[in-house]
């Protein structure tokens, strides 16, 4: 193996129709690809293809559209098990999205398994889709509901877990393997190794890890990992599970109608096999297709090299930013930190300074990122974010620091 | 029956936010344009700013989407309607702020009832500027909570148009 070719971020950047306009006169800088991330015409055509030719319901008919449809949604779920490295495509479950796949673990596991005297620990960084589902089952079973704390980096205090875990029966260890606020990058493999020692699931959130770094459930010791696909260039309305294999066959369904069933009868209905178990009715298709070409599109452009070219541009982002008067920039040094940087702009509110970055045509996300608890934490009501992607540009970082620069004018 | 002609109005509200959105996206507004000298002027120097002893009307809202905060007092004259003074506390973005500030220079001195009917097309051409959806909910926060003010000051029923941006932006 040779390192990773250097990501060539221009050249791909063509093959995104969406930076062909002008917002408010001037060229897009889109500095929002960890809300969710712009398509390319490769992954905008497969679906497109696939709908003009090959579109039909899977699993169905015995005819031949029906049979291309299967293979394309079958072989789409081939490629997300290898991009994970899951160990069997049997374990990839489609999803809405990671939301949906992380209240699938949290309904059909969860609730069925925890109970009072048990622990349920998410940390003081989770996006609301991995921080909600768990307090409520928490409730609804009588378990407890407890935090892994922050430091003042804004990384995981690991230092004392086990108090964490103290006086209860830790069931449960939920986590994002990158912030989708602050960017940081959570050690879940350590995690992952204390969930195991109490006997607790690990569940991972990877929707702002998968697509930026090499995932690999195997490496990570999870027991769940959940994605969505309009994060990695990918449509929006589908998303994948991956679980480990004899957790998924122990559970109880999440949705339950077609084709997840073996057989109905009037006095009682069998379950299907994983993955079908999980995927009751019409599943979004095309969508599916679209995933997979979207996985294929960045497994192309090479996740350690997207991994590289992100780094790089937080690296600068942060040496720009750190010279603006004013600024306070939130989360852990580069090193341990994803394409992703949250600040404030002395006391001009985050919606102030978004929309004059809007009006000078870069996009940054500004509010709570759905993480209200980390906001209460940092001690802010909203923070500015700007995130990258491989299609991001160092001169996009320029014209951020350029609105800055006029927002302090504007606001002096 | 009833529930749905409600939604039908709710509707027409949504659509006259989206409308005047409309007027916002695509255009080549500046920022000078957007954050007139006016709006900046009260925003760094607020009418009306402060708390008041015993007000006979005041509510405070929230929105919880960007965490812009108000609360407005109002001390009605001798004859219970007029608007003698109005003052506001609260922070949060430019637009909130300064709506809310200019929201009182408009008011005072006219009557509670004629205010708590007021629409809101008076505020925003005073404003001046294209809201998208999210920015509108800033500019109208504090006349939201003026009118829920009055409204319970005079123990009449907050227009069904109001209620929604009212509970909303958690007014009370």
């Amino acid at each position: 193996m040779t390192s990773p070719a250097k990501l060539d971020a221009r050249k791909l950047r063509a093959d995104f129709p969406i930076f062909e306009q002008e917002i408010h006169g001037k060229p897009l800088a889109y500095l929002d690809s960890a809300a969710t991330a712009q398509k390319p015409r490769q992954m905008l055509d497969t679906v497109r293809n696939f709908y003009e030719t090959s579109y039909a319901n899977v699993h169905r008919g015995v005819y031949e559209l029906s049979e291309r449809a299967t293979a394309a949604y079958e072989g789409a779920r081939r490629l997300l098990a290898v991009f994970v490295n899951a160990p069997s495509e049997k374990e990839m479950i489609f999803t809405r999205n990671a939301t949906e796949g992380l209240n699938l673990v949290a309904y059909a596991w969860g609730l069925v398994n925890l109970g009072p005297g048990d622990v349920v620990v998410v940390t003081e960084l989770e996006h609301h889709s991995n921080f909600v589902p768990w307090q409520y089952v928490a409730k609804r079973t009588g378990a407890d509901f407890r935090m892994i704390p922050l430091d003042e980096q804004g990384e995981l205090d690991l230092g004392d877990l086990d108090s964490v875990g103290a006086g209860g029966n830790v069931r449960v260890v939920a986590a994002n393997l990158v912030s989708n606020s602050l960017g940081t990058v959570n050690p879940v493999e350590r995690l992952a190794t204390w969930a195991h020692d109490q006997g607790a699931i690990m569940v991972v959130d990877a929707a702002q890890a998968a697509p930026h770094r090499l995932i690999d459930v195997q490496a990570l010791g999870c027991d769940f990992l959940a994605f969505s696909a309009h994060k990695l260039c990918g449509p929006t309305s589908v998303g994948a599970l991956w679980g480990r294999r004899e957790l998924l066959e122990s559970m109880e369904p999440f949705n339950l109608g077609g084709h997840m069933i073996r057989a109905v009868r009037f006095e009682e209905t069998t379950w299907g096999d994983v993955p079908a178990k999980f995927e009751a009715g019409t599943q979004p298709i095309a969508e599916a297709v679209g995933f997979g070409a979207a996985i294929e599109y960045i497994s192309a452009a090479g996740l350690e090299a997207i991994e590289q070219h992100e780094h790089d541009l937080v690296v600068y982002a942060l040496e720009r930013l750190e010279g603006i008067p004013g600024i306070k920039l939130y989360g852990p040094p580069a090193e341990r930190r994803a394409g992703i940087v949250s600040f404030n702009l002395g006391d001009v509110h985050p919606h102030d300074v978004a929309q004059v970055l809007d009006l000078e045509g870069v996009a940054i996300r500004a509010g709570h990122h759905c993480c209200q608890p980390l906001m209460q934490k940092l001690g802010v009501a909203a923070t500015n974010r700007a995130s990258f992607y491989l299609y991001t540009l160092p001169e996009e970082i320029d014209r951020l620091v350029q609105g800055l620069h006029k927002v302090r004018k504007v606001f002096a | 029956m009833e529930s749905s002609k409600a939604r039908l109005r709710g509707d027409r509200v949504s659509t006259c936010a989206a409308t005047a959105s409309q007027e916002g996206f695509g255009t080549l507004l500046g920022v000078s344009d957007f954050y007139r000298e006016v709006i900046l002027d009260h925003y760094k120097n607020p009418r009306g700013h402060g708390p008041m002893e015993a007000p006979d009307a005041s509510a405070e809202g929230l929105n919880p989407l960007c965490g812009d905060e108000v609360t407005i007092s109002v001390a009605l004259g001798e004859d219970g309607e007029t608007i003698e003074e109005v003052m506001f506390e609260g922070r949060g973005c430019a637009i909130s702020q300064a709506a809310t500030s200019m929201l009182t220079e408009m008011v005072k001195g006219r009557s509670a009832s004629e205010v708590a009917a007021l629409p809101k097309e008076e505020l925003l051409e005073e404003i001046g500027i294209p809201f998208t959806p999210i920015r509108l909910k800033c500019a109208l926060l504090g006349l939201g909570v003026l009118k829920v003010a009055l409204h319970r000051a005079k123990g009449t029923p907050l227009p069904e148009e109001w209620a929604g941006l009212a509970s909303e932006l958690e007014i009370s």
